[in-house]
């Protein structure tokens, strides 16, 4: 291959290293209104008066909305295809406010200084109700944090607002209670992880105006430029033909901007003043009301013979989806589904989950989406299990991990086509040479090393709901231009996609242009969410391209007269297998924009109804202090195999990016709050996330298997990559301490007061 | 306020409000590479040079730089393609939001510490946070950076 499997630099990398003005602030117009919202104290209360009249005299003030002045439209802010399995929960301003933050008031002014100003003398009287904070107990619980009558859920998930029910169901397969009854070993364990944020660098921001056409134009940091087209339009009320959304350079995503968060606010604004207006969220706000992960409860059961072989699997996940239900009845699905197909042999299977409004933050989409909490349980557990049977977790994994060409009932009934996990297993061992480190040794200076390890799958896509679409055409001069409808938020998509096109259109990447998210010109893409883009997006870059193939060999045969069949096009020209004459792809250009050429275009979309899973094997060497508890994480290896790597330094990055995101969930991250449900982890001060001190070496290699129904053999790589830190560190805690943590972060300060219980 | 600096190599003179910040005064003079990431003076973001020293500029308020030199991201383009490029082929840029700042440190860190070891750049740059890359592409982009830099030099 020329130019897929190549590590070729980002097509936007030498504008992003020299800081060039990319991102939606840069771009903003300089006389935009500067939009901020007035927030809720309280995490639970109904506003009884508000009056804005003395704000309103602030010089510069421009306008100042409150519930009273938006649509009573409910919808929800969740970016999914419609119809979408969150509930419409959500207004943009509401009289009932749900958690601390929520919106109270909208302000809109020429300069900071004055909205500030106006903030801080909206009167409002708020009827303050006690807060349902405890997510263990939100089910049926006496107070109810949506009763309003005009909540609704569009599709069957379970959901009943009258029982603080966000979601709920369970997943079935032969009878769990009978094969645990056989089993000489079982494992019961319950499994916490917290809320985190994707504290991704460049926080929510939108700017928005009317166009020459008086069309609403949101310019947004976004993954789902199309759902916020939509989205926008139920919640402003207004026909979707109003509303064109363009998305810029990213600052970073990781799943929160797969959500409406900062949109709304600037729109509204605009659409009431018809003056551009842009909403950057400070930190502090991307913080407090952003879209973290769900913070989760994992009760897992497995039972294996007394040989090790599992035969049985029961997990029940509680899941806290906050004030809000983005993403909430979705997420849930995956803690199951995406967990214990990694075991695809066992006999029996039960898969249970509720998830429940309470009033704090609402949470959302993030890296891993559910999977990293079912992972975080479900391979702790599988670790513990090793631990019962005194086998090396290794061994353990050999013996009942899913194979190639394993059906995975949990999983669908999909069949693993493309499994390289033993590959994997293998060469992560030998990288970090567990079988000289397994499982510990005490160093002179009272320290113990020790190792740890999992395994973690994720998906490609959302079978027959994502759906990906590009245009290629032809200009002349014998370029191409791929128009995209797949965000690229630093992932590198807007290059590896033209890395296919190249490949398949036999040029090199230099010679096609491509054409980012606007919703006015670009073919439709659910987004880039859901570990889809280079699976289904890919795919449609590679139907194109053969439709593209058809009418260039076309139009050649034309100009030299010769039968399409008589004719082959290998990237610079068509030639003539008869006569040996040739055209230029240059001349076909040319031709095409002359009177009596045709315009050479093609678009295809694709879907599927499969989403092969990627695979990984994630193993941990960690460095523990016995007196203080202390982990440093020495090395980590990540051995993946998403199928072939379409560019092996993007795949890299993204690898080493993800591992450490994944190492900040299991050692640092951590959302708390207080008594009243207010957020405390407002900053980096308090919401630590990894810095290059807090990390020793992350190595990464691949071993590719090829996905039959993919790109090129490729499956997905975003995801799948934050999935293991968590569960291999608890193992090499484990192992270092005698102590397994359940609760994420493993602290060092739970690591040492566990310790001294332990001792005791 | 009355303020008058040389920024990126130009004399420029403003009225200023005394409690403006020198990121968003940068800003306003076209200066985006500039860019806010925290408030809380922990992401690196927004690092620029007063008088050749990399400082946050979310912790500096414009009337400081009175009298003094900025210089951005946008003064030294040429450094920031050199050593930008070493980045490009890790594809350690990634999202790209957080490039200016690092590489206004590195090229700092470059002037101030001969040969650095691994564990000097690790603590010269551990106030430049990242999200998208584990920082292991940054060290290789770093280290491959120095050392051509290096042989550049001794080859001269």
């Amino acid at each position: 291959m020329k130019a897929v499997n190549k590590p070729i630099r980002k097509k936007d990398a030498m504008a992003l290293v020299t800081g060039k003005p990319v991102y939606t602030d840069d771009i903003a117009p300089k006389d935009c209104l500067i939009v901020k919202v007035l927030r809720s104290p309280y995490a639970n209360a109904m506003i009884e008066e508000i009056n804005t009249t003395i704000a309103q005299k602030v010089p510069g003030i421009e306008c100042i909305l409150t519930w009273q002045d938006t649509p009573n439209t409910r919808f929800t802010m969740a970016g999914q295809s419609y119809p979408e399995p969150s509930p419409y929960d959500h207004k943009i301003l509401d009289k009932h406010l749900r958690c601390v933050g929520d919106p109270v008031a909208i302000v809109a002014g020429v300069d900071e200084k004055s909205v500030d100003r106006a903030l801080s003398i909206i009167k409002v009287n708020y009827q303050v109700l006690e807060p349902l904070l405890d997510f263990t107990k939100a089910k049926d619980h006496a107070i109810l944090v949506h009763p309003e009558s005009d909540w609704k859920a569009l599709c069957p998930v379970g959901a009943d607002n009258q029982r603080n029910l966000c979601a709920s169901g369970e997943f079935v397969s032969g009878d769990v209670e009978a094969q645990l009854k056989m089993c000489a070993h079982v494992i019961e364990q319950t499994y916490h992880t917290k809320q985190n944020s994707q504290a991704m660098m460049e926080s929510f921001c939108t700017y928005t105006h009317l166009d020459v056409y008086g069309r609403l134009n949101i310019v947004s940091s976004t993954q789902v430029p199309f759902h916020v087209r939509r989205i926008l339009a139920n919640a402003l009320d207004i026909p979707k033909a109003q509303i064109r959304v363009i998305k810029p350079r990213i600052g970073g995503g990781f799943g929160a901007k797969q959500s409406v968060v900062s949109e709304v606010f600037p729109a509204l604004v605009t659409m009431k003043t018809k003056k551009p207006a842009k909403m950057i969220f400070t930190r502090t706000e991307s913080f407090t009301n952003g879209s973290p992960r769900h913070e989760m409860q994992i009760k897992v059961r497995i039972g294996a013979d007394k040989n090790g072989i599992i035969k049985a699997i029961h997990m029940y996940t509680l899941s806290n989806a906050g004030a809000y239900g983005e993403h909430g009845p979705t997420t849930v699905g995956l803690t199951g589904h995406k967990a214990m197909s990694l075991y695809a042999g066992a006999e029996a299977y039960r898969f249970e989950y509720d998830v429940v409004y309470t009033n704090t933050m609402g949470g959302g989409a993030y890296r891993g989406y559910g999977a990293t909490q079912g992972i975080f349980a479900l391979e702790s557990a599988v670790n513990e299990l090793a631990a019962k049977l005194k086998m090396d977790p290794v061994k353990l994994r050999e013996l009942n991990m899913t194979a190639q060409g394993q059906i995975m009932k949990t999983y669908y009934g999909e069949v693993s086509n493309s499994n390289a996990l033993d590959r994997c297993l293998k060469k992560a061992k030998q990288m970090i040479d567990w079988d000289n480190k397994y499982p510990c040794k005490e160093l002179e200076n009272g320290k113990i090393r020790a190792v740890g390890m999992a395994l973690a799958m994720q998906g490609s896509g959302i079978s027959n709901v994502d759906v990906g679409s590009v245009e290629i055409k032809l200009n002349d001069d014998g370029f191409y231009t791929l128009m995209i409808g797949a965000s690229d938020m630093g992932t590198g998509c807007d290059t590896i996609l033209a890395q296919m096109a190249a490949e398949c259109l036999d040029c090199d990447v230099d010679n096609i242009v491509v054409h980012g998210v606007d919703t006015d010109q670009s073919p439709y893409d659910t987004g880039s969410y859901a570990s889809s883009t280079t699976y289904i997006t890919g795919m449609a870059v590679v139907k194109t391209c053969e439709k593209i193939r058809e009418q260039i060999v076309r139009q050649g045969a034309d100009m030299l007269n010769c039968a399409e069949d008589q004719v082959e096009f290998d990237g610079k020209q068509v030639i003539c297998l008869q006569t040996q004459q040739t055209i230029s792809l240059q001349q076909i250009g040319y031709q095409s924009v002359m009177g009596g050429g045709r315009c050479i275009t093609a678009s295809e979309s694709h879907f599927s109804p499969v989403s092969p899973p990627p695979f990984m094997v994630g193993m941990v060497e960690i460095e523990l202090d016995k007196q203080t508890g202390q982990v440093d994480v020495i090395d980590y290896v990540a051995v993946v195999d998403c199928g072939t790597v379409v560019n092996p330094n993007l795949a890299r990055i993204q690898t080493e990016g993800g591992i450490l995101q994944g190492i900040g969930m299991a050692l640092m991250e951590d959302v708390q709050y207080d008594k009243k449900g207010r957020l405390l982890n407002r900053s980096f001060m308090q919401y630590k996330i990894p810095t290059r001190l807090d990390v020793g070496n992350i190595r990464v290699d691949f071993e590719s298997s090829y996905e039959p129904t993919g790109p090129f053999g490729a499956k997905s790589i975003g995801e799948i990559v934050i999935n293991t830190p968590a569960p291999a560190i608890a193992n090499a805690i484990y192992h270092a301490s005698g102590l397994y943590l359940r609760t994420l972060p493993m602290t060092a300060e739970k690591i040492a007061m566990g310790m001294l219980k332990h001792e005791d | 306020m009355q303020i008058k600096l040389k920024l990126n190599g130009k004399l420029v003179q403003d009225e200023v409000a005394p409690d403006k910040i020198l990121l968003d005064y940068l800003r306003e003079k076209g200066c985006y590479s500039v860019k806010r990431g925290c408030d809380t003076a922990n992401c690196g973001l927004c690092t620029v040079y007063l008088n050749q020293k990399p400082v946050l500029s979310c912790s500096v308020l414009a009337v400081q730089a009175d009298g003094k030199e900025v210089t951005t991201l946008e003064g030294i383009q040429q450094e920031a393609e050199e050593f930008g490029a070493f980045l490009a082929d890790q594809g350690a840029e990634q999202c790209g939001y957080c490039s200016p700042g690092l590489i206004m440190n590195v090229l700092a860190m470059k002037r101030e510490l001969m040969n650095p070891t691994e564990q000097q750049i690790k603590a010269y740059l551990a106030g430049n946070l990242c999200r998208c890359t584990g920082y292991m592409g940054q060290m290789r982009a770093i280290q491959n950076y120095l050392r051509k830099e290096q042989t550049d030099e001794s080859s001269q």
